[in-house]
């Protein structure tokens, strides 16, 4: 019992297989439970994921980050002006976006570790500016706020690759994954993002240098959007200003699906995961049923309000035995 | 007891917040292998005085000694390295993280090639369980388990065998008993009295009169910041010090009062 509270992820997995059955049953015999149908979900799961691990870790270390979304466009915008408006090397421009991505979460980070203001507040203020910037950039080099990418065979292989109705993004996730997974629970940098969430006044007395894992996390979600930003791009062959505003609220929601605690100090990248994987469930499986996609949000708001429940009442008894 | 060379010693120490004045020409010494109690009531100037001695403010005027050596600490982290180990009420350890992890927080154990160092679990496991069943905590068995899961006096403990572990010679404890029950704090004071004996120096501060009296050596009495007594122990009553510990006539004055409407 001990093993199971100390857990954060057994919640999830229970909230994933409930969520499966459900939609596996409401849309028997429509091909939800098929290989395309599975690749159909881990594909929507797959490039949310991406964003939402790095804001998972961040909000187990006690902040949040909302300005992914912009970034996410900034990125793909970047490509595309970089690639079709000055003719330069695709490649060139990823290096660019991600570089953009990673300066943006750096400013993130640095504003909320030096002002010390709470950071929802402040990434909220910087995913307008990101945004504003982008579209008014683009609209003054271009005159629009969408553009279409020059590709490479290599940039496509990379992003774009395709294998029936799974698309490689499922692997980038599967990687990033296993890679914050290890972090988080095999090096000293993940034992120190548990503790800057848990107790920061503790940890910094301990000699963590808790500013500094703020930071580095604030500029790994910055990358990874812009990751997703060239995904999308690269895959769509357009860049456009808005790609990613939807993830600014569901990477916090999947993260706390995903079993990560709001106050910080507590959850897991399987967590993250499995969460993740809920939502293309329930996004994907809802037109497998046939019924109207209106009440997506309705199934989100519910499953949130019950994960938030659930992971209060988990902490509460990890803390009692 | 006391022919040893003073491990830390305060000269003539003043310390002043604008212009409120809260230590006033302080000087007192501490000696390796003995309990210092350090009384007063609130507002005393207990709090700057510990953390003048753990290096968060650097005393106003008079000078501090580490080891014979006057010395101005850079800051708490300089303090800590140099010996001067401060575990205070709050205990500050992480409730939703292993007691492995917990004890080893910011000086992990690592294990593995370079490049690919990771977190040894199992050794920052063991050597946490070791240090707190050297104190006499039996009822944790797995490393693994939550901090946040352990008594108050189990945490205690932990974070004193934690600085003990890391080589504290000066270990300062900030009412390491008011929270607890009866069982738990005798735990805790017992584990004091066990590093003392270890040659600690141990600065104890408390408002509770039983506590001091059962593990002190030595009493330090601050009133409006200044050293008001100072004795060792025997030489006072339980009343005498609780007077002093109540800001000298107040608290017999209190008695009365309350002896008369009674």
């Amino acid at each position: 019992m001990d093993f199971v509270l100390r857990r954060s992820d057994i919640g999830p997995l229970v909230a994933f297989a409930l969520t499966y059955l459900f939609f596996a049953v409401a849309a028997y015999g429509s091909g939800f439970v098929s290989v395309e149908g599975t690749a159909g979900w881990l594909d929507l799961a797959a490039e949310l994921g991406i964003v939402a691990l790095p804001i998972g870790l961040l909000m187990i270390a006690g902040e949040f980050d909302l300005s992914i979304g912009s970034t996410v466009g900034a990125a793909s915008m970047i490509v595309a002006i970089g690639t079709t408006f000055f003719h330069l090397p695709i490649w060139t421009m990823i290096a660019l976006a991600l570089a953009a991505g990673g300066l943006i979460g750096l400013v993130n980070g640095l504003a909320v570790v030096k002002t010390g203001l709470p950071s929802f507040i402040v990434t909220l203020a910087s995913n307008f500016c990101v945004l504003g910037v982008t579209m008014g950039a683009s609209r003054t080099l271009s005159n629009v706020t969408s553009m279409s990418i020059v590709q490479s065979p290599s940039a496509r292989a990379v992003f774009a690759s395709r294998w029936g109705e799974a698309n490689v993004s499922i692997l980038w996730w599967a990687l990033f994954s296993v890679g914050g997974a290890f972090v988080l629970t095999r090096t000293i940098y993940g034992n120190w993002i548990y503790a800057t969430g848990g107790n920061l006044p503790a940890a910094r007395a301990a000699g963590v240098p808790v500013e500094r894992v703020k930071t580095t996390l604030f500029v790994s979600a910055g990358v990874a959007a812009a990751f997703v930003g060239v995904l999308q791009g690269v895959q769509w062959n357009s860049g456009n200003s808005t790609y990613g505003q939807g993830y600014v609220f569901q990477a916090p929601i999947v993260a706390v699906v995903g079993g990560v605690l709001l106050g910080g100090g507590y959850g897991s990248v399987s967590g993250i995961v499995l969460g993740t994987a809920v939502f293309g469930v329930i996004s994907t499986g809802i037109f497998y049923t046939g019924w109207s996609t209106d009440w997506i949000y309705l199934f989100l708001g519910g499953l949130l309000a019950m994960a938030v429940l659930a992971n209060n009442y988990t902490r509460r008894l990890a803390l009692a035995s | 007891m006391f022919d040893k060379a003073p491990i830390l010693e305060l000269r003539n120490v003043s310390k002043s917040f604008g212009s409120v004045r809260a230590l006033v020409d302080v000087s007192m010494q501490l000696y390796p292998g003995e309990i210092l109690c350090l009384l007063g009531d609130n507002g005393a100037g207990k709090s700057t005085l510990i953390k003048i001695l753990s290096g968060y403010h650097p005393p106003s005027t008079g000078a501090l000694a580490f080891e014979g050596r006057e010395t101005r600490f850079a800051g708490p982290r300089d303090a800590r390295l140099q010996g001067i180990a401060t575990v205070h009420q709050d205990v500050g350890s992480i409730p939703m993280m292993s007691v492995g992890r917990n004890f080893f927080l910011g000086a992990e154990p690592m294990v593995g090639p370079r490049f690919l160092r990771i977190f040894d679990r199992r050794r920052a496991n063991a050597a946490a369980l070791e240090q707190i069943r050297r104190f006499g905590i039996t009822r944790v068995t797995n490393g693994e388990q939550f901090v946040g899961t352990m008594s108050g006096g189990e945490r205690q403990v932990l974070a004193i065998g934690r600085a003990m572990y890391f080589g504290a010679k000066v270990l300062i404890l900030d009412e390491p008993t008011s929270a607890l029950g009866v069982k738990e704090a005798a735990i805790v004071l017992k584990q004091i009295r066990q590093v003392r004996s270890d040659g600690v120096a141990v600065i104890f501060i408390t408002h509770n009169v039983q506590h001091a009296i059962a593990a002190g050596d030595r009493f330090v009495v601050l009133i409006h910041g200044g050293v008001a007594a100072s004795f060792r122990r025997g030489e006072k009553s339980r009343e005498e010090i609780l007077n002093l510990m109540a800001g000298g006539e107040q608290m017999l004055a209190l008695e009365q009062q309350l002896g008369e409407t009674a």
